[in-house]
């Protein structure tokens, strides 16, 4: 092929050289990125291919469906939590089993702190040595840092020059050192850096902060959850009863001393959100007003659920209210039902996977997953040593989800593009206030748009949403004392925990705002047990190969036209890549009822 | 071999003044449930000793190892990757990537030849010719038995590196075996550290007391450190108590829930999993899942995903005599891990001449 024009509007050209990146790093799970870039060294060409594939949902197959929510958390521990929040909606969606308030609470308060955790750690500890140059830091006036701090950031109390002297410090001696550790082989010559130093050593001074920090905002994970990592959850509830003053309470899951100890964290996270990591993201952000591109499908084409409720159960409270935008037609936001077949399908035709007929797509429900690892006749390479992969063939372990047969892009961009143009007040004026600030700080007189649409902007909604949450936690915790207050102190609805209480086949669906956009699980249960299990996962939307019609997905559609300093040095790339926020084990889970077919062992 | 500075060295180097080094001394004894008088020994080998070098592995998981270990509060991650480590490959924080980033593993290779230290997170598939979990465009099966023929010594982190976990669960689809199980991995002492994830503080602590002493923790003849795994959660869980009255938990969140009453008969499976989470706890002794209301699901054991449900209620405890009857079941767990016991006795004899050696020097 020469060029190639997508449905979605992208003019593929792979005549250009060739750029492979395996492993891409700082993400979660495995993945692949090659690319064609012209003469001008633009981006004409872009194949995202997942290069991990685990099979849980064969395995979930038979199993009880009150352990689901333990097997599907171990989809991903980065995101630890909201693929077992996501089962036990499912489940108790089947089973028509309402959970009380205080449960609801809880479980609310758990998703917005992974909301949190998930992306602070992203944006220091994955996302911002794609910005960030350590290096860059050691020339870096500490006086001139302690200003920058004083300006963006006034707030924060760590800001004095010889606190930024002491980190600079300390970089400087472990730079020295010659063991550079997790920062060895980085592009830290290369021009796409644009930071004056002393913002790289405000950077580098809060991925250390955050670094401290992170490890206790999930503590509410532990109290609610009893660990963090993959914290515990239960179909009908939460598992952490309440018990404020009556015997033992001392030894209760919950009391006063721990809901205390939980609103601790709350007001950390609110802190951190408010005095570090918005100003971080705006003055970076200015810093690269002329690198605003990235935008791919988000400027286009988005898709959430809607989350947040303040009713449990009822949509209409969504503080995040869900549906699609195509087209970048904000006047028209149409809603999106996980129970129609015809809205969400997964397609395989570029997949490592088989379907009877691979021009159609199949819903969840009645989602098939038969693992078909092979290559097109243009690889270059073997079959076990893939120099470079033929897109026109299957070329990945991802599925290709699509609404109504549209790409669409997932994540914190997608949910505030929708929650803005819906008319949200919260949202509207975060947005406001940040664009003034870009503005401000960059010297430019930029509309939302321009702004938002871009790969920094996929990286600024994530911390808008971060922010966001921080203050929905302060509104769940005086909501859930409010309801201990006025005597409600239930946390489990156990009236239909008995199999024996259950319908003969049910099926029920269960949707949540992961960190990486719209999760859903679809579950069949049959005489108890689980008759199939399908995850369609935010990655998976996001890293979708192509379709049958030819659409590309969201990391694909992203790269298109992004210009990088250097063909060999994938800065541009990974920048643009982990402004999704890749998890690539949660998106190459997957497997259906059909699975258990193909295990034939051939031991190497 | 190059010459590697020492823990010391570095700390010192890095600005961090003598006396907080001595405080992270006595931090890391308190850790590793040492007495405060072991504080100056540990900040003797850490002013001697060198540092190490890691290549830390990633193969079919959910990286919430990783996740755990970036928890840990003493020593605090920061200073581990700073200070303690020289953390050189680890595709999850590294900032190179593709090329840039695998040549990193031939450099170490070629530096650092039976010095350092492989750190396996998630394990390798064998169906689909390995592809199912691919790296620099090869199985990572290559990858993992190339780098353990050149290392010291191997962390199995997780259950996951150390047991096969969930991806292992039956029916198993892509074949996927823990390191020790791995057709072609290098004859070297594994010291597997299990859990999902293990507890961020345990595996710190691992790493501290390998540095601090030279040589592998003591193993169990499963290959897990003693000092973490030789005691079940039920041991010494602060509901023990209730246990012996005969006060359980009937159903969740009835009144005995609300008590803090043992939680055995809803499924929890303390009395068989041997681990550090009712003693070190979680996310600095934060609390643990049984504090927190729901039981053990035993995710420290050897297929603990296909024992029955989580909620079932063990059989063959017996409320006195308990100790015996989780003894069986302890004995029966490491008859199933069998294929495995030949590296394991390797591991030990190594740790025997490791600790022999150790004794002649002083």
């Amino acid at each position: 092929m020469s060029v190639i024009t997508t449905p979605n509007g992208y003019n593929l050209d792979n005549s250009g050289q060739r750029v492979v990146i395996d492993p891409v790093t700082r993400i979660e799970g495995h993945m692949r990125c090659e690319v064609n870039v012209d003469s001008n060294n633009v981006i004409t060409n872009a194949v995202s291919t997942g290069t991990m594939w685990r099979g849980l949902e064969v395995i979930l197959k038979g199993r009880d469906p009150r352990d689901a929510w333990a097997f599907v958390e171990r989809i991903c521990g980065v995101c630890t939590g909201c693929h077992a929040l996501t089962s036990v909606r499912a489940v108790e969606d089947a089973l028509d089993i309402q959970i009380p308030k205080n449960a609801f609470l809880i479980r609310e308060m758990m998703a917005k702190t992974l909301q949190v955790h998930d992306h602070v750690v992203h944006f220091y500890h994955l996302h911002a040595l794609d910005w960030v140059n350590p290096v860059n830091a050691l020339k870096a006036d500490p006086k001139a840092t302690s200003k920058l701090q004083q300006l963006t950031g006034p707030n924060h109390p760590l800001s004095s020059p010889g606190y930024f002297r002491d980190v600079q410090t300390r970089i400087r001696k472990f730079i020295e050192s010659g063991q550079l550790g997790p920062f060895k082989n980085g592009y830290w010559d290369n021009p796409a850096y644009k930071l004056p130093p002393e913002a790289d050593l405000m950077a580098v001074a809060h991925y250390l902060e955050a670094l401290d920090l992170q490890k206790e905002f999930v503590k509410v994970h532990t109290v609610f959850g009893g660990k963090n990592p993959h914290p515990n959850y239960l179909v009908g509830g939460v598992p952490c009863a309440i018990n404020m003053d009556g015997d033992m309470s001392a030894g209760a899951p919950l009391n006063m001393e721990r809901l205390n100890f939980v609103k601790a964290r709350i007001d950390e996270m609110k802190a951190f959100n408010d005095n570090v990591y918005i100003p971080d993201v705006l003055a970076i952000a200015s810093f690269y007003k002329k690198q605003l591109w990235g935008g791919g499908l988000g400027a286009k084409s988005v898709m959430d659920y809607g989350a947040y409720p303040t009713v449990n159960y009822d949509k209409s409270t969504d503080q995040l209210p869900g549906g699609v935008i195509l087209d970048d037609n904000w006047d028209n936001v149409m809603e999106i039902d996980p129970r129609d077949p015809e809205q969400v399908q997964e397609f395989v035709n570029h997949s490592w996977y088989k379907y009877p007929d691979e021009n159609k797509g199949l819903h969840p429900w009645d989602g098939i997953t038969e693992p078909n690892y092979e290559l097109g006749p243009d690889t270059k390479g073997t079959r076990t040593n893939i120099q470079e992969i033929d897109e026109n063939a299957k070329y990945s372990w991802i599925k290709a989800p699509r609404w109504r047969g549209h790409a669409v892009e997932v994540g914190p961009l997608s949910r505030y593009t929708l929650a803005y143009a819906q008319g949200s007040k919260y949202v509207q004026e975060q947005v406001h206030r940040s664009v003034a600030a870009f503005n401000a700080l960059a010297g430019t007189d930029l509309d939302a748009k321009p702004i938002l649409q871009s790969t920094i902007g996929r990286t600024l909604a994530r911390a808008l949403e971060s922010q966001y949450c921080g203050d929905m936690l302060v509104d769940d915790w005086n909501s859930l004392i409010g309801n201990i207050k006025a005597g409600d102190t239930a946390t489990a609805n156990m009236e239909k925990w008995d199999p024996a209480t259950w319908p003969k086949e049910a099926k029920g669906v269960g949707v949540t705002a992961a960190p990486r956009g719209g999760l859903g699980h679809w579950i069949k249960i049959k005489d108890g047990k689980i008759e199939n299990y399908q995850c369609v996962v935010p990655s998976t939307w996001n890293g979708s190969p192509r379709d049958p019609a030819g659409n590309i997905g969201a990391f694909e559609a992203s790269l298109m036209g992004t210009p990088v300093e250097r063909a060999d040095e994938p800065v541009e790339i990974l920048r643009n890549l982990h402004s999704f926020d890749p998890c690539l084990a949660c998106s190459t889970h997957v497997m259906s009822e059909e699975g258990d077919e193909i295990v034939s062992a051939k031991v190497r | 071999m190059a010459k590697i500075e020492t823990f010391y060295e570095v700390m010192r180097r890095q600005g961090i003044t003598r006396r907080s080094f001595l405080k992270y001394c006595s931090l890391t004894a308190a850790s590793l449930g040492l007495s405060p008088a072991f504080a100056p020994k540990i900040a003797h080998a850490m002013e001697t000793k060198p540092r190490l070098p890691v290549l830390w592995l990633h193969g079919l998981e959910c990286t919430c190892c990783s996740e755990s270990f970036i928890r840990s509060a003493h020593p605090l991650a920061k200073d581990v990757i700073l200070s303690m480590l020289s953390l050189d490959y680890d595709d999850t924080i590294m900032a190179a990537a593709g090329h840039q980033a695998e040549s990193i593993i031939e450099e170490t290779i070629k530096k650092y030849d039976g010095e350092f230290l492989l750190a396996v997170e998630g394990n390798a598939p064998l169906n689909q010719d390995g592809m199912s979990m691919i790296i620099a465009g090869k199985p990572f099966s290559e990858q993992l038995n190339h780098v353990s023929k050149h290392c010291k010594a191997i962390i199995s982190w997780g259950s996951c590196a150390s047991w096969g976990c969930v991806q292992a669960a039956s029916p198993n689809p892509t074949k996927a075996v823990p390191t020790h199980n791995h057709p072609g991995i290098a004859n070297k002492p594994i010291i597997k550290v299990p859990g999902c994830p293990p507890i961020a503080e345990v595996m710190t602590a691992v790493i501290a007391y390998m540095i601090t002493f030279e040589k592998i923790p003591e193993l169990d003849r499963q290959g897990r450190p003693k000092m973490f795994y030789s005691q079940r959660i039920h041991d010494k869980c602060y509901r023990r108590p209730h246990f012996d009255a005969g006060q359980f938990v009937e159903e969740y969140d009835d009144e005995y829930a609300r008590k803090g009453y043992c939680l055995y008969k809803v499924g929890c499976k303390g009395p068989t999993t041997y681990n550090a989470c009712s003693t070190i706890r979680w996310n600095e002794g934060t609390s643990f899942p049984i504090q927190a209301g729901h039981g053990c699901i035993g995710c420290s054991e050897d297929g603990f995903w296909d024992k029955g449900s989580f909620y079932d209620r063990l059989s063959g405890i017996h409320q006195f005599g308990v100790e015996s009857n989780a003894d069986e079941v302890g004995g029966t767990a490491a008859a199933i891990v069998g294929g495995a016991v030949a590296v394991h006795a390797a591991a030990s004899a190594i740790q025997r001449a490791t600790r022999k050696s150790d004794g002649q020097g002083e």
